[in-house]
């Protein structure tokens, strides 16, 4: 190895090293934390491992309710992250294999969609929560978050589909099946990657979702676990390890997912980036 | 002759008919398709648009059902608000940030996977972590990296003999604080972009480079960064429309006696609605931010429409 070459790579060794500090050190730093007993963070607070290697922080942060943040949060994230499959899946067959005259100009509204700032919506689906009587439910996240999610997921099933090759159609048209039978027997089960892509992308963006929790949920029993985690923030800024526990256990199921399905993540990123 | 023309428009006439009834039923179906979607993202997308612009010339408080018509009189407060222009400057330090930060520190890390480097599988982990966190998770354990007494960036500092700072609280140091916490959580969404465009450069532009004697810097300034130019126009402007989007983290990591130095549009227009009660305010200031988005895609779809021109042109 020439002298040059060695002085690239160690080059290169550092540069991934300093990178990987930075993005890695407060991970790092959150789980060691959330490990130790309040006594020992005063007084070892930057010890990568503790002595002393303690749960109790994780039993007391279930105890202070982050179970029902958890609970609320799955829920509303399945629920619409299964609509927001269908509907996309469904709105996306038409856009993407029959003709018609509007057809680019309805696919072009959705996928500027991705571009609106949601503040630009916030108070008319305040005052419509409100007029509707579903302020302070759970349910009045359900609108706002399938409709948000509407653009990118149409975007992701409007490409697989018209990657499906015509013969597939053709054939199911021959036997005389009509438009629901070809896509829920043809199409729809052929873009089986592009669901996994569309379920992974919004349940991380769903299941972190903020400023509409923020505003449309006010009782700490109806609260998805960001806005239960503020509130606990705000009652127990003192006890630093028992936050870093609940950090830890609401980044769990978003990074678990990440481990597991690295790939559909990736390409579900790649589409939202055409816009952003 | 005349006969057979006259069989024939019969024809044409019933194979009009037919077509035309096939084409209401066809618009049924298309219809019927897309009714949800159409219907979801016109309550909750389309129609909150329009009740924002309505709204802007309202003076109203949300509670109360009766609101005064007032005209422009919201926009020209808020073109006289200070507030307003402080949130704007720093949405423009927030893109700045994107721009000459986040995306090269993305590019630096997909050109780090690149490599041939050992524990890539790790690495690319390890740097995607911070964007998987929830933004109110990052924020809330930022403001203990930060905390003054017990935060280990302070603790580092001090063993550099460098005195405490109080980040969070003071005048820029917050916003500083702030950027530096955006920068660690979106560079990984950019290294994912580059990385997937780093790929799609031929092999055989780095061969010819390499033929013609070039080494691995001109390598990267005339063979990588030229490639990845479109790439880098659309993340910029993109940053603009994504700095419009951003509230949570400011929302967590503000409001600790930084005042109004770590206010930006949207966290603005969030106290002026929602901790003021000043809907029909609010409404103006969310017009504007849906304005500027708008100027944002006009100029998308022109870069666009350039680049695809000159495709065609080649």
């Amino acid at each position: 190895m020439s002298t040059l070459k060695l002085v690239k790579t160690s080059m290169l060794y550092v540069m991934a090293a300093i990178i990987a500090l930075f993005a890695g050190y407060p991970f790092l730093y959150m789980i060691s934390t959330s490990f130790k007993s309040m006594n020992e963070f005063f007084t070892n607070p930057f010890s990568a491992l503790p002595d002393s290697f303690t749960l109790e922080q994780y039993a007391s942060v279930f105890d202070m309710g982050l179970s029902s943040y958890f609970l609320n949060s799955i829920v509303i994230t399945v629920l619409a992250v299964a609509l927001v499959v269908i509907i996309a899946a469904l709105a996306s067959y038409p856009l993407s294999r029959l003709k018609f005259r509007l057809n680019k100009s309805i696919f072009t509204l959705f996928i500027i969609g991705m571009m609106v700032p949601i503040h630009a919506t916030l108070i008319p689906i305040f005052v419509m929560t409100n007029d509707l009587g579903l302020y302070d439910k759970l349910l009045a996240l359900l609108g706002p978050y399938v409709a948000f999610a509407l653009p990118i997921s149409v975007f992701i099933f409007t490409q697989f589909m018209s990657e499906i090759p015509a013969e597939l159609e053709e054939a199911a048209k021959v036997d005389g099946a009509g438009h629901w039978k070809i896509f829920s027997k043809v199409i729809f089960p052929n873009v089986k990657p592009a669901i996994s892509t569309v379920v992974i992308y919004n349940f991380i963006h769903i299941w972190n979702e903020f400023i509409f929790a923020l505003i449309l949920i006010q009782s700490p029993e109806k609260m998805t676990l960001p806005i239960g985690l503020q509130k606990f923030y705000g009652e127990f800024s003192v006890n630093v390890p028992g936050l870093m526990a609940a950090l830890v256990l609401a980044s769990l199921p978003v990074i678990l997912t990440f481990v597991i399905a690295q790939e559909k993540i990736v390409k579900g990123l790649m589409g939202g980036s055409v816009k952003g | 002759m005349k006969a057979a023309a006259e069989v024939n428009s019969m024809n044409l006439l019933d194979i009009n008919t037919v077509k035309r009834k096939e084409k209401s039923k066809q618009k049924l179906v298309i219809l019927s398709f897309m009714f949800m979607a159409l219907f979801v993202y016109t309550l909750f997308i389309l129609y909150p648009i329009i009740s924002t612009f309505i709204y802007s010339f309202y003076d109203w408080n949300g509670i109360e059902t009766n609101r005064a018509f007032v005209g422009f009189a919201n926009y020209s407060e808020l073109f006289s608000d200070p507030t307003f222009w402080q949130s704007l400057t720093n949405n423009f330090y927030l893109v700045g940030v994107s721009v000459f930060v986040q995306i090269p520190l993305g590019l630096m890390m997909a050109l780090v996977l690149n490599s041939n480097i050992k524990g890539q599988k790790l690495l690319n982990v390890i740097f995607f972590l911070p964007y998987l966190m929830s933004t109110v998770a990052v924020g809330l354990l930022w403001v203990f990296m930060f905390d003054p007494t017990n935060g280990p960036i302070n603790k580092t500092l001090n063993s550099f003999g460098i005195e405490s700072v109080t980040w969070l609280a003071g005048s820029p140091s917050a916003l500083i604080a702030i950027l530096i916490v955006m920068a660690w959580q979106f560079a990984p969404f950019y290294m994912i972009l580059f990385k997937a465009a780093l790929v799609g450069i031929p092999e055989e532009l780095y061969e010819a480079a390499g033929m013609d004697g070039a080494n691995d810097i001109q390598k990267f300034f005339y063979v990588t960064l030229p490639s990845l130019i479109p790439i880098l126009i659309s993340s910029s402007v993109l940053a603009i429309v994504g700095s419009l989007k951003t509230f949570d983290l400011f929302y967590v990591m503000s409001g600790s006696g930084a005042g109004t130095s770590t206010a930006i549009l949207g966290t603005f227009m969030y106290e002026e609605t929602f901790v003021n009660f000043r809907m029909g305010y609010g409404s103006t200031i969310a017009a504007m931010m849906f304005i500027i988005a708008l100027i944002c895609v006009v100029i998308i779809q022109v870069i666009d429409s350039i680049q695809k021109r000159k495709r065609g042109l080649s």
